[in-house]
C-alpha cells in the first residue's frame, strides 16, 4: 500500500541530493550551510519516525541554528540563459505546458478515484495524488526535453535555494501551535474575551467573535487552532444559548472570519511568507500587504452578514 | 495568563523583523516555561509537531519538475501565451484565476492551485506580461506588486472557496466540534452558509483586481508606481 511515509522516503532523498549538490556547489560561499540544511531536513523525512520526539526536536533546534543566523547562501546550479530560454520556449511551443498540467489533472483525477483502492492510503489520498502526478509530470519532462540527467536535482535546488529557511517556517509553526495548545494558551484567550470584553449585546457578541477568530488566527497563524477556543469561549454560549442563534451559520461564517486573519499574517507561513520568496519578492510581506485591504472589508462584511443572518434562521 | 507571552514574543518578533525561525523557537521556550513544562518536555513536543507536520511540506517534491520546465521556458512561454491574447490585462487575468481557483476549490479540487506549481511558473509570469504589454518594460515596485497580487489571488481563491466543500478539514473540524457540544449539524449546511461570504470575497477582491489595472495604466515606465 502506498502511504505518505513512502512520499516522505522520496522526499528526504531530494533532500539528500539538494545537499550532496550544494556541498560541491564551489560558486556558494555559505556552501557549508546550505548543505547542512538541506541534509537536516533529509534526515527528518527519512527517518523522523523512528528518531524520537527529543532527537526530532534536536534536530529542529539545529535548522533553527543554520537558517535563524543567515548561515544559508544562494548556490549557483547550471542552468540555461535567458536567451536560451527564449529560444527554447520558442521551438517547443504551448507544448511546454502540459506536463505541468499533468500535475494538477493527475492530482484531481487521482483525489476522485484512488479513495477507495486498497493500494493507497485513503485519507491521505490527495497528497498521494499530488506526489503521483509530480513523479508523472518530471518523467514526461525528462523524456520529452532530454535536458541533462541532474537538471531536476540542479534545477530544484536551485528554486528550494530562493526559497531558503522559509522552505521549514510552516512546519515550525505548526508546532509552535502545538506548543501553544499544550501550554494553555487558548484557555488564556477564552478567558480574556469572556472577562474584559462587553458583551451585553447580541451585535456586539457577533462583532466580538468574528473580529476575535480573526485575530487569533492571525497571532496562531491557523484558523482552525483559533475556531475551538473561540467558539467555545463566547461563540456557543453567548450567541448561540443566551441569545438564540444558529450554530451552523455561527460557525460557517466564524470560521471564514478566521480566514481574513490568515490574510494578514507572517504566521500563516506557507500562504503569505513561502510566496513571497518563490515570488523573488524583495519584502517579506509583500503577499500581506497586498492581501489586507483585501481581508479588512472582507471581515467587516463577514460580521454585518452574520449579525443579520444568525439570529434569523 | 503568562503562557499569553509566547504570542507577545511572536507578535514583536515579526514587527521588529528579527528571523522568524528565531523567534518561533523562543516563543516556543517562552511559552513552554510559562505553562510549566520542562525544557526537554518543550524540545520534545516541538519536534513532535514538527515531524508530525512534514505533510506541509510535501509540496517541495514539485520544485525538480518545475525548475526543468522553467530551464526549458516556461515562463517565456507564459508570457507569449498572454500576450497574443489582446484582452488579457493584469487584473482581468488575476480576476479569471481568482474565479477558477474559488469554482474548483468549491468542489473539492484544492489541488489546483497553489503557490510553488501555478503561481510562480505560470500566473505572475503571464500577470506581469500583461502589464509589460502596455508598458514596456516594468517599473521594479509594480513588477513585484503584481506578483504579490498573483500570490493573493490564489490565496483567496482558495481559502474562501474551500469551505463550500462538504469534505474539506474545517467543514469536518467544525462538525466535529458542534458534535461535542452536543449539536449535531450536517455537513451540507455548513457548505451552503459558506457561500454569501465566498461571493463577497470574490466581489471585493475581484474589484480590488480590477482597480490594479487602473494602477497599471497610470503607471509610467520608469516610475516610482
Amino acid at each position: 500500500m502506498i502511504t505518505l511515509d513512502h512520499v516522505y522516503i522520496l522526499e528526504g532523498l531530494m533532500f539528500a541530493a539538494f545537499a550532496v549538490l550544494s556541498v560541491r556547489d564551489a560558486g556558494n560561499r555559505k556552501r557549508f550551510g546550505n548543505s547542512g540544511f538541506w541534509a537536516l531536513l533529509a534526515m527528518s523525512f527519512l527517518f523522523g519516525s523512528q528518531i524520537g520526539d527529543f532527537a526530532n526536536g534536536l534536530l529542529v533546534l539545529a535548522l533553527v541554528a543554520l537558517g535563524g543566523t543567515g548561515a544559508l547562501g544562494l548556490g549557483k546550479p547550471h542552468t540555461t540563459t535567458a536567451e536560451q530560454r527564449r529560444s527554447s520556449a520558442e521551438r517547443r511551443g504551448d507544448a511546454i505546458f502540459l506536463p505541468a498540467l499533468v500535475i494538477p489533472a493527475v492530482a484531481i483525477i487521482g483525489t476522485l478515484t484512488l479513495k477507495d483502492v486498497s493500494l493507497v492510503e485513503g485519507k491521505e489520498v490527495t497528497l498521494i495524488s499530488l506526489a503521483l502526478g509530480i513523479i508523472l509530470a518530471l518523467a514526461v519532462a525528462m523524456v520529452w526535453l532530454k535536458p541533462p540527467r541532474l537538471a531536476p536535482l540542479e534545477e530544484g535546488r536551485r528554486l528550494i535555494d530562493t526559497i531558503g529557511w522559509a522552505a521549514v517556517l510552516p512546519q515550525m509553526l505548526a508546532a509552535l501551535g502545538a506548543v501553544f495548545a499544550l501550554s494553555g494558551v487558548g484557555k488564556a484567550v477564552g478567558t480574556i474575551a469572556t472577562t474584559w470584553l462587553p458583551l451585553g449585546h447580541p451585535f456586539a457578541a457577533v462583532a466580538t467573535y468574528c473580529i476575535g477568530m480573526a485575530l487569533f488566527t492571525a497571532a496562531m497563524g491557523n484558523a482552525f487552532a483559533a475556531f475551538p477556543v473561540m467558539t467555545a469561549a463566547v461563540g456557543v454560549p453567548l450567541i448561540v444559548h443566551k441569545f438564540g442563534g444558529d450554530p451552523v451559520i455561527m460557525c460557517a461564517i466564524g470560521m471564514l472570519s478566521g480566514f481574513c486573519g490568515t490574510l494578514t499574517t507572517p504566521m500563516a507561513a506557507n500562504f503569505n511568507i513561502v510566496p513571497a520568496a518563490l515570488l523573488e519578492l524583495p519584502d517579506r510581506d509583500g503577499v500581506i500587504k497586498a492581501q489586507i485591504p483585501t481581508a479588512i472589508p472582507l471581515l467587516l462584511a463577514n460580521i454585518v452578514l452574520m449579525y443579520f443572518l444568525v439570529f434569523r434562521f | 495568563m503568562w503562557t499569553l507571552l509566547g504570542i507577545a514574543v511572536v507578535v514583536i518578533g515579526f514587527v521588529i523583523r528579527l528571523n522568524p525561525l528565531l523567534v518561533i523557537a523562543a516563543a516556543a521556550l517562552v511559552t513552554g516555561i510559562a505553562g510549566h513544562l520542562g525544557v526537554v518536555q518543550i524540545v520534545s513536543a516541538f519536534g513532535k509537531a514538527f515531524n508530525d507536520s512534514r505533510y506541509v511540506s510535501i509540496v517541495w517534491l514539485v520544485l525538480p519538475v518545475i525548475g526543468v520546465l522553467e530551464r526549458e521556458g516556461l515562463q517565456e512561454r507564459a508570457r507569449t501565451l498572454i500576450g497574443k491574447v489582446h484582452a488579457a490585462t493584469t487584473g482581468r487575468l488575476l480576476l479569471v484565476y481568482l474565479f477558477l481557483r474559488q469554482i474548483t476549490a468549491a468542489v473539492g479540487l484544492t489541488s489546483f492551485g497553489g503557490h510553488a506549481q501555478m503561481v510562480r511558473p505560470l500566473i505572475a509570469p503571464m500577470a506581469e506580461a500583461a502589464a509589460e504589454r502596455r508598458l514596456g518594460t516594468l517599473p521594479d515596485r509594480l513588477r513585484y506588486l503584481i506578483r504579490a497580487h498573483a500570490a493573493g489571488a490564489d490565496n483567496v481563491g482558495a481559502f474562501f472557496g474551500e469551505d463550500i466543500f462538504i469534505a474539506i478539514g474545517s467543514v469536518l473540524l467544525i462538525k466535529g466540534f458542534l458534535q461535542q457540544a452536543g449539536i449535531i449539524v450536517a455537513p451540507l449546511q455548513l457548505s451552503l452558509w459558506a457561500i454569501p461570504t465566498a461571493i463577497l470575497a470574490f466581489l471585493i477582491h475581484g474589484a480590488r483586481l480590477l482597480l490594479l489595472d487602473r494602477k497599471i495604466r497610470r503607471a509610467r515606465p520608469g516610475d516610482d508606481a
